[in-house]
């Protein structure tokens, strides 16, 4: 069996942070594993640990700075990785999710997987729409946002979490693609040997033209990038923290806060 | 080519909140193309569903009687066939659980772009919406290059539509492809209640990822002593397993609307302020100015939390 997690690489805003033009300065930045792909891998790795003969593969669309969080995904125990990219994506500010999984479907099919897995969404931009349309793409089936996965032969039986603490239960047929949600299980940390382990997994690099994908002009483009106004105005206590507690101590006792 | 297909949501009997919501967003798109609003009622009581959703604003309402509950094999095909069928220049849903579990296979199919949560929309000449980027720190406005797109609204930020209705009610014959089904839902179930029920209390303290480490925990827990108040928490306490599921505050847990809601350590993530808002006074300890949670707190501490919490404690002992 071989499954395919598809692992991104997501950006992190400063505390304080400035604007250059239609996105952050770069200086503000810090790059790291999405959480919701941390679940997936982690997700890949035991049903590998609990299976016999499966195969965990990454699949990545990324600069080679996200070769770093690839990385990670191998010392956590991905068998191998595979990064797509092309320079023009560069300047493309954001790569919507119809391209994102064009390009994910061409490793896809030279990868046959019976089981993808994808994160609900990515922690910076949010679109939460990739893996469903890489399953469209394929052919697939699918379900969104799972936070519980069984397999049996050639289905698997999930839990997706809706809204207010109800749970859908559902049978999908394999080969599907599944979005992992947060909490499924506890991701671990990789080992020191998984580390140096990883340095040595295959991470193979391709671009669209080696999977037969040609990139359309983009359709989505920024016109402007915030930081978005305040709806209310916030209150800010200030001072050493005894003296904003203290400020914060009358305003609950103002509100009848008290033991 | 001007019309909104706006496809609606109903969960175990009921239509969910966002439908209205949805109306009101669908209508805005539609009065930027003068188009007409057409409205996609699936699955369940749709007979009484359409009745419901026959409000102000909306000229057509299309209803498939199949099946009780959402199934995304089966509303992606329908969405499919009457966006066809009307030849829809803007497909719109909402921005759920189930929105996602769908909206991105049909426009994946259709060649429709896709742009979800968005939380606002400008259709007049050419499709312009905002929504947020980097998590929640900045807003961006996203020219949509193309004739036709769908979008998801992030529930909560169009009012419902309230006024009365008068659009045609119509069943339409879907051409469903039985091969194409391959997934079945075979049923709910519910988060299990715990020993407080954190949506009954009059004062919350509430906790999130800064505080960084379970035994950590133990100052929030002396400050909710201290106040006489109640401990929940945002999703990555819950995730890791250091607080049960039902202290949980959010989409996917619960809506609390206490008297006071100290956020102390949490973003304030869509997700996480959605089971919140309500709260009477919302006072936040986040060291991050540009925190999201600043946006809807009335009062704030950008510092540290293990300075003022433990600060603050001692202010009641
Ligand atoms: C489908 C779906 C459903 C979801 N449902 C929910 C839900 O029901 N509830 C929910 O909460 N989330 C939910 N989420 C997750 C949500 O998107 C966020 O990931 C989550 O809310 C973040 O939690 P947080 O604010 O505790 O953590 P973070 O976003 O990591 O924020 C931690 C904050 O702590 C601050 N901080 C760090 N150290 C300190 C310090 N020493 N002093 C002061 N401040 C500090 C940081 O500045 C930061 O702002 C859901 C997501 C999805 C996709």
């Amino acid at each position: 069996m071989k499954i395919l997690v598809t692992v991104s690489e997501v950006a992190e805003a400063d505390d304080e942070f400035e604007i250059d033009g239609l996105s952050i300065d770069d200086r503000y930045l810090t790059y790291d594993l999405n959480e919701w792909d941390d679940y997936a891998i982690e997700e890949a790795v035991q049903i590998s640990e609990s299976h016999d003969d499966v195969e965990v593969v990454t699949v990545t669309v990324g600069p080679e700075r996200a070769e770093e969080t690839i990385r990670q995904g191998l010392a956590k125990g991905a068998d191998r990785a595979v990064r797509v990219w092309d320079d023009k994506l560069d300047d493309v500010e954001l790569v919507d999710s119809a391209t994102k999984a064009r390009l994910l479907a061409g490793v896809a099919r030279e990868e046959d997987p019976d089981l993808v897995l994808s994160g609900v969404q990515t922690a910076d931009m949010a679109f939460g729409s990739t893996g469903v349309a890489l399953a469209s793409e394929l052919g697939y089936e699918w379900g969104a946002v799972v936070n519980q996965l069984d397999l049996e032969d050639d289905v698997a039986s999930v839990h997706r979490e809706l809204e207010g603490g109800v749970e859908e239960l559902t049978e999908v047929e394999l080969p599907a693609v599944l979005t992992i949600q947060t909490g499924i299980n506890e991701p671990r940390y990789a080992s020191l040997r998984g580390i140096r382990q990883a340095q040595s997994k295959p991470l193979d690099v391709k671009s669209p033209a080696d999977l037969g994908v040609e990139l359309d002009q983009s359709v989505l483009s920024l016109t402007s990038l915030e930081e978005p106004e305040t709806e209310s105005d916030v209150d800010l206590f200030e001072g050493s923290a005894d003296d904003t507690a203290e400020e914060l101590a009358t305003l609950l006792r103002e509100k009848g806060v008290e033991a | 080519m001007s019309d909104v297909l706006a496809v609606t949501e109903h969960r175990r009997g009921d239509l969910r909140d966002e439908s209205f919501e949805l109306i009101t967003a669908g209508r805005e798109l539609a009065d930027g193309s003068d188009g007409d609003l057409h409205l996609a009622v699936i699955s369940g009581d749709v007979d009484d569903f359409a009745d419901e959703l026959n409000r102000e604003g909306v000229d057509a309402i299309h209803t498939v009687d199949r099946g009780e509950e959402f199934n995304h094999d089966i509303y992606r095909q329908v969405t499919e066939q009457l966006a066809d069928e009307i030849d829809a220049q803007y497909i719109v849903a909402p921005h759920s659980v189930n929105g996602l579990d769908y909206a991105p296979a049909v426009a994946q199919t259709l060649g429709y772009p896709l742009v979800t949560d968005i939380v606002d929309a400008d259709a007049e000449g050419g499709l312009s919406v905002t929504r947020e980027l980097y998590n929640g720190k900045t807003e961006a406005d996203v020219e949509v290059d193309s004739e036709r797109a769908f979008v998801t609204v992030r529930p909560g930020e169009w009012d419902a539509t309230e006024g009365d209705g008068s659009a045609t009610v119509e069943a339409f014959d879907a051409a469903i492809d039985e091969e194409q089904v391959r997934s079945t839902v075979t049923g709910f179930e519910e988060v299990g209640a715990g020993d407080v029920d954190i949506s009954e209390a009059e004062v919350l303290v509430s906790v999130g990822r800064g505080i960084e480490e379970e035994d950590n925990l133990d100052i929030i827990f002396d400050l909710a002593e201290a106040l006489d108040a109640t401990v929940s928490s945002s999703r990555p306490i819950v995730d890791n397993g250091w607080l049960p599921q039902d202290r949980q505050v959010g989409q996917s847990g619960k809506k609390v609307t206490p008297e006071v809601y100290i956020a102390v350590g949490i973003s304030g993530a869509v997700q996480h302020v959605a089971g919140m808002k309500g709260a009477e006074t919302i006072i936040a300890i986040n060291n991050d100015p540009s925190a999201p949670i600043y946006d809807i707190a009335d009062y704030g501490i950008v510092d540290d939390l293990f300075d003022v919490v433990p600060a603050l404690t001692e202010q009641f002992e």
